[in-house]
């Protein structure tokens, strides 16, 4: 596939992230994002041409199909609207799909945006329990901390990687949204504590796993005549978008027989080197600035890492632990903004993703900035880790 | 117009959804389902590919072609990937639990079960036993009503 036109991201807005926000209801809280990108873009509702509605299991806030709650608030009455949903994916995959909307040359300008409030129920990991097969898998205590508990053991028994290795994941990305206002988790802990907290599924102990965040993103996408025409001076453009997906059976992604290999993450082997491609990206260790890993769980960091070419099989855990993924002359910044472990709003995470990676490239990354930094790479996960998506954003068009 | 009770804007108003199903269950696990009843675990094979699936599928995703035979799973197989889970989640068994992704003699795939008949209060050390590489049993439960709870994994 070859992009008829280039795409940059001109615009992004978030709003802060917590456990609730009480004061505004779910579609108020997307309409927030779309006025906070909007704005941040120069641009008002009557420039945008389509819009894509980043959503996943809409159980999570309990209005059935929410985007069809969300039109008016999000001004996509009148123009063409849809949703996109590869659960945790979705954000990343809602990118692709406004992106291409600008690529393919239908529309010049495009609006994602979405919204979450997975603490609004008790029951997330039921509804999350909800998405495998009923009649072979359901019964055995599937949710998504079960589903990476087993590719961490089974990454563990491959690498030598340990609970500490892990712990230590989750002790830089607090130090890391520190500096970011809109992160949910920011305050420090330490290697000890993370040990220390309640085990919940082997490996994962409570400090391993991501809060339940409620929050919206959006992201304003247009071609490059009217980027040029913007009021940014120095847009992120989308160099190259790629995605893979596997089979919801995780049981096929193992053994002698498999082509892919479930602890590896390595969906995003096929997904990166496509992207990179597309983005002209040879050696992404030594190109690639900043990196917004989808992390929900501090076992996904290295073998994201290692799948994306920052380093080989089974060697980020010793890397992470010297630094090298902190910026500073290291081999990548990964996750400056406290990344997914410190703030999921589901059905939007991937968005947030893509958007912080953006503010890295327009320089406009506050307290979080990287310094110089002119390449990144934005990743998100979702379903039964089967949708990959991986997005390469630059300081220039290519 | 009288004042509203209650409009802080703390307000929650509660929910709950109920909603019922009826799950088709087709020809494929319709046969696997048969199988476990009678004590025996169908994988379904593709001759074109040489794969043998469990779960059983009604193509081969490798090949693309209709799976078009059933070959029995061995009594006993290898751990791909464990977890033993010691919090509650809702609608999911007390805690402490262990299960396994097993990838059965004969078969190219791995399934999910239940991994029991382990002492699980060491959570460290029980983990060190469910490493990939370890060898485990199928048992099945005496009364079957053919679903997929009908047989379980102990360690071999």
């Amino acid at each position: 596939m070859r992009a008829q036109r280039n795409v940059a991201v001109v615009g992004v807005g978030e709003t802060g992230f917590r456990t609730h926000h009480a004061d505004l209801t779910y579609v108020e809280l997307a309409q927030q994002a779309t006025l906070a990108a909007l704005d941040h873009a120069g641009m008002t509702p009557d420039d945008i041409d389509a819009v894509v509605f980043s959503m996943a299991p809409t159980q999570f806030a309990g209005v059935n199909d929410s985007d069809k709650w969300a039109v008016d608030s999000i001004f996509g009455a009148g123009r063409p609207l849809m949703r996109i949903n590869t659960g945790g994916a979705t954000g990343g995959s809602a990118f692709q799909a406004g992106y291409s909307h600008i690529a393919s040359g239908l529309y010049r300008t495009v609006l994602v945006v979405g919204a979450d409030r997975v603490a609004e129920t008790p029951d997330t990991q039921h509804i999350l329990n909800l998405i495998w097969d009923r009649f072979y898998e359901r019964d055995f205590a599937l949710n998504t901390v079960t589903m990476t508990a087993l590719a961490a053991q089974r990454y563990m028994s491959r690498y030598g990687a340990r609970e500490e290795d892990f712990a230590e994941v989750v002790v830089r990305a607090r130090r890391k949204a520190a500096r970011n206002p809109n992160a949910h988790l920011k305050a420090a802990t330490t290697v000890g504590e993370v040990m220390a907290s309640p085990r919940v599924s082997w490996p994962h102990k409570r400090a391993d796993i991501c809060p339940r965040s409620s929050g919206a993103a959006a992201v304003v996408l247009c071609d490059e005549e009217t980027a040029r025409k913007s009021k940014r001076a120095r847009p992120a453009w989308v160099n190259g978008c790629a995605a893979i997906t596997h089979s919801v059976f995780m049981g096929d992604r193992v053994g002698f027989w498999s082509d892919t290999e479930f602890a590896d993450h390595d969906g995003f082997v096929l997904a990166a080197q496509t992207a990179y491609r597309r983005a002209g990206v040879v050696d992404p260790a030594r190109e690639i600035d900043v990196a917004e890993i989808y992390d929900p769980f501090s076992s996904f960091l290295f073998p994201q890492l290692e799948s994306l070419g920052f380093c080989g099989r089974g060697a980020a855990a010793c890397l992470h632990g010297e630094g090298a993924f902190d910026g500073d002359g290291g081999i990548v910044a990964a996750n400056p903004s406290g990344g997914t472990l410190c703030t999921n709003p589901i059905g939007v995470t991937g968005l947030v993703r893509a958007a912080d990676a953006a503010l890295q490239i327009m320089g406009e990354a506050g307290a979080m900035q990287i310094k110089g930094a002119r390449k990144a790479v934005a990743t998100a996960i979702g379903g039964s880790t089967q949708f990959f998506t991986c997005i390469v954003l630059g300081d220039d068009s290519n | 117009m009288s004042k509203t009770e209650g409009s802080a804007s703390a307000d929650v108003i509660p929910g709950e959804w109920r909603i019922r199903y009826n799950y088709s269950v087709g020809k494929v696990a319709g046969a696997f389902f048969d199988g476990l009843r009678h004590g025996r675990i169908l994988a379904s094979h593709c001759s074109k590919s040489g794969l043998s699936y469990l779960p059983p599928r009604a193509y081969c995703e490798r090949s693309f072609a209709p799976c078009d035979g059933w070959t029995e799973a061995g009594e006993t197989g290898v751990i791909e990937a464990a977890t033993i889970v010691t919090a509650a989640f809702e609608g999911l068994p007390p805690p402490p639990y262990a299960i396994a992704y097993v990838r059965l003699d004969n078969v190219s795939t791995a399934m999910l079960n239940f991994v029991r008949g382990l002492d699980l209060a060491d959570v460290p050390a029980a983990a060190k036993r469910l490493e990939p590489g370890a060898r485990v049993k199928v048992v099945f439960a005496e009364r079957r009503e053919g679903r997929v709870t009908d047989f379980h994994y102990e360690l071999v």
